[in-house]
């Protein structure tokens, strides 16, 4: 069954969109970091508490980790951005996006008893938009939209014609 | 029969192929979905960059800061590299550390620390100064022996190799301006040697890099102007502040006049560890410090100071006694009276006044550890304040403050127009400007993470005193500094902290400390050139 079938234009329409506005964010969120040259990682890892400070105060003490975890975010964001807009390798992107907010959420969580330096834009107790987005984009990979929305159309009518031929 | 149902196959086929071709067509359509959203995207992000571009072009053109530009390389002064320079340090303590490695030499453990903590690639790019440290006078034996395996260590930066020349331990300083082969000294002993060892330098024909303070009292101050003023030599005093990007900038700032007339510079200093209140007698597991009256020559180190038995707390701490210095006047205010003096030229002022007290650190200290000082100079229409406190470390910045902006300099530049300026009324009211933020900011290498680690170089690096970015290296203020003193001895010049600037700074920290040790208010008389 295909997946248009799955799902109702209504459903259809909401998971694009879902797609779609969580790409925006992300891929200006990466190109922000690539326009500016002083961007760094680093303060915001400086501030990392929980089960991660350990690890995100090794990469700081480290200026050529540093250099290339900030080349993952900048590089990472931008494509995962621009992967979820156009719907190219969307299972790929959705993913790793979870996966990277998902570390930016454990680097900060609001837990009770963490205190940050920096006060953070609105109100939260141990739910953050940060982990909400990660879930969201969970939730993108179990309701997939890329064979019906998306560049990945091409890779699976590609794929496809492959396989008929194989039999 | 067949003929008429092979006809009415045909458009069922056609229809069929039509059909096809929409679905592919509708399937292209709904591949291609992302691709406006994309196009959105581009034109949005467009509309911002330009919408900022124009928003700060114009507050920097309404400024007058549009064509400011922070340099990107700090130019060598032309001319030769000229003849190796053989250099002699006196006291090699900390702060000669900084001066060793500014000149280009580095102690073996220092550059596997260094290498450790990733910032050795920053002092390798220094240029190679073409000089040999030739000479080193230490009252303490392990001081001594610091400075020589200093001097012999190869490694150099800038792409140099080592001179092969020796290295001397001079016992008394006066043996090593007597050596026909050194040709310059650095001073870095406590203060009150200073003044003493710069005029016996100068007499002795040797430049002379100087740190501050330069003299305690007025007598050794005016010794020194003199004989500097009569000799060749090249006199420094080492107030690194001012070879900094940051510091380049804040000076386009006042050339521009953004700040309107200014009435009352702030400058402060608060710190909250032993450390920063000088005592440094322990290490950092809390054991003394090594020194005997055997390893440090005690006779030598008193110089002309009451005679006092040994004591390592004196040694390690003499900044508590105003026998040795002026405490906070000398070690800090000294910093931040540079920073004004070289952006505003303000030089000495009419009056001083001064109080404070010994309110925290409870310890035989005669230095005040809360410290009051202003000082008056009515001909410019301003007052320079100084504020400190030892026990206390929140931060308060370096403030000029001017009728139409104010600028807080430190290790970033702030400006920030005031609410009720008049040259900027319009451009409020049109929120061209908003008075609540900074107009203009300036935080070079952002980027980069300092090596700074003890809560003291903490203190110096917010104060703009250790560390430019340049080319994404952090460059030593210190070592550009030097290099600037040492371009000056060879290619004639006279470098920014020469001996002008010194006595207007020791002019004007002699009276503040004069002030706070009589209790009274403390005058110049710029006539006799003599405080009263």
């Amino acid at each position: 069954m295909k997946e248009s079938d799955k799902y109702t234009s209504w459903q259809l329409i909401v998971l694009i969109s879902l797609r779609i506005l969580i790409g925006w964010h992300l891929l200006y969120e990466g190109i922000t970091k690539l326009i500016n040259p002083n961007w760094t990682s680093a303060g915001f890892l400086m501030e990392s508490k929980w089960i991660l400070s350990g690890f995100s105060q090794w990469i700081i003490s480290n200026p050529g980790i540093l250099n290339f975890v900030d080349f993952l975010n900048t590089w990472g964001l931008t494509a995962i951005g621009l992967g979820l807009i156009v719907g190219l390798f969307t299972r790929t992107a959705a993913i790793s996006g979870a996966i990277l907010l998902l570390i930016y959420y454990l680097n900060n969580p609001p837990l009770i008893g963490l205190e940050y330096s920096v006060p953070m834009e609105g109100n939260y107790l141990i739910v953050s938009k940060t982990l909400i987005e990660a879930v969201a984009l969970f939730v993108l990979v179990v309701f997939p939209t890329d064979s019906v929305a998306g560049l990945d159309v091409f890779i699976y009518r590609f794929k496809n014609r492959k396989n008929r031929r194989g039999k | 029969m067949e003929k008429e149902k092979e006809q009415s196959k045909k458009p069922e086929k056609k229809a069929e192929t039509e059909q096809k071709s929409n679905i592919k067509r509708r399937t292209l359509l709904k591949a291609l979905t992302g691709i406006p959203v994309l196009g959105v995207f581009a034109f949005e992000l467009l509309e911002k960059w330009s919408y900022e571009r124009e928003k700060r072009n114009k507050v920097l053109a309404e400024l007058g800061l549009r064509d400011i530009k922070a340099p990107t390389v700090i130019k060598s002064s032309s001319g030769t590299k000229g003849d190796l320079l053989r250099i002699g340090i006196i006291g090699f303590g900390n702060r000669a550390k900084a001066h060793a490695n500014g000149l280009g030499f580095m102690h073996p453990l220092d550059v596997i620390k260094r290498k450790e903590n990733g910032t050795l690639d920053n002092w390798l790019a220094q240029e190679d100064l073409n000089v040999a440290l030739t000479g080193i006078c230490d009252v303490f034996d392990l001081h001594a022996e610091n400075g020589l395996e200093t001097a012999r260590n190869q490694i150099r930066p800038g792409g140099g190799t080592g001179t092969n020349l020796p290295v001397k331990r001079y016992l008394h300083y006066q043996e090593m301006l007597d050596d026909k082969d050194i040709d310059a000294v650095m001073i870095a002993t406590p203060d009150f040697h200073h003044a003493k060892m710069a005029v016996d330098a100068a007499n002795a024909g040797k430049h002379i890099y100087c740190e501050k303070s330069v003299a305690l009292t007025e007598k050794e101050l005016n010794d020194l102007y003199n004989t500097v003023k009569k000799s060749n030599i090249v006199f420094q005093l080492g107030h690194q502040i001012t070879q900094s990007v940051v510091f380049q900038q804040a000076k386009e700032v006042i050339r521009k006049n953004i700040l309107g007339k200014i009435t009352l510079i702030e400058t402060t200093t608060n710190r909250n560890t032993a450390s920063g209140a000088w005592i440094r007698n322990l290490d950092a597991n809390g054991n003394p410090k090594p020194g005997n009256e055997k390893t440090i020559d005690w006779a030598q180190w008193l110089g002309s100071s009451p005679k006092v038995p040994f004591s390592l707390d004196r040694y390690y701490n003499w900044t508590k006694w105003f026998a040795y210095d002026m405490g906070m006047i000398g070690q800090l205010f000294t910093h931040e009276f540079d920073a004004v003096n070289q952006l505003l030229r303000i030089g000495i002022p009419k009056s001083a006044l001064s109080s404070g007290g010994i309110y925290y650190w409870k310890d035989n200290r005669e230095i005040p550890d809360t410290l009051q000082c202003v000082w008056e100079y009515p001909d410019k229409d301003l007052t320079l304040m100084y504020s400190a406190d030892l026990a206390c470390s929140r931060n308060r910045g370096r403030v000029f403050m001017g009728h139409d902006a104010s600028m807080e300099l430190g290790s970033s530049l702030k400006v920030t127009v005031d609410n009720d300026s008049t040259r900027f009324k319009q451009q409020i009211k049109d929120g061209i400007i908003d008075p609540n933020h900074p107009v203009f900011s300036y935080h070079p290498g952002s980027n980069k993470i300092d090596a700074v680690t003890s809560a003291t170089e903490k203190y110096y690096a917010s104060r703009g005193l250790i560390n430019t970015n340049i080319n994404g290296h952090q460059i030593d203020l210190t070592y550009l500094h030097i290099k600037e003193w040492i371009d000056c001895i060879r290619n004639g010049g006279v470098p920014r902290a020469n001996i002008e600037r010194a006595f207007e700074e020791g002019v004007t920290c002699i009276m503040a400390n004069k002030s706070y040790r009589e209790k009274r208010y403390v005058e110049w008389d710029p006539v006799k050139r003599k405080i009263v």
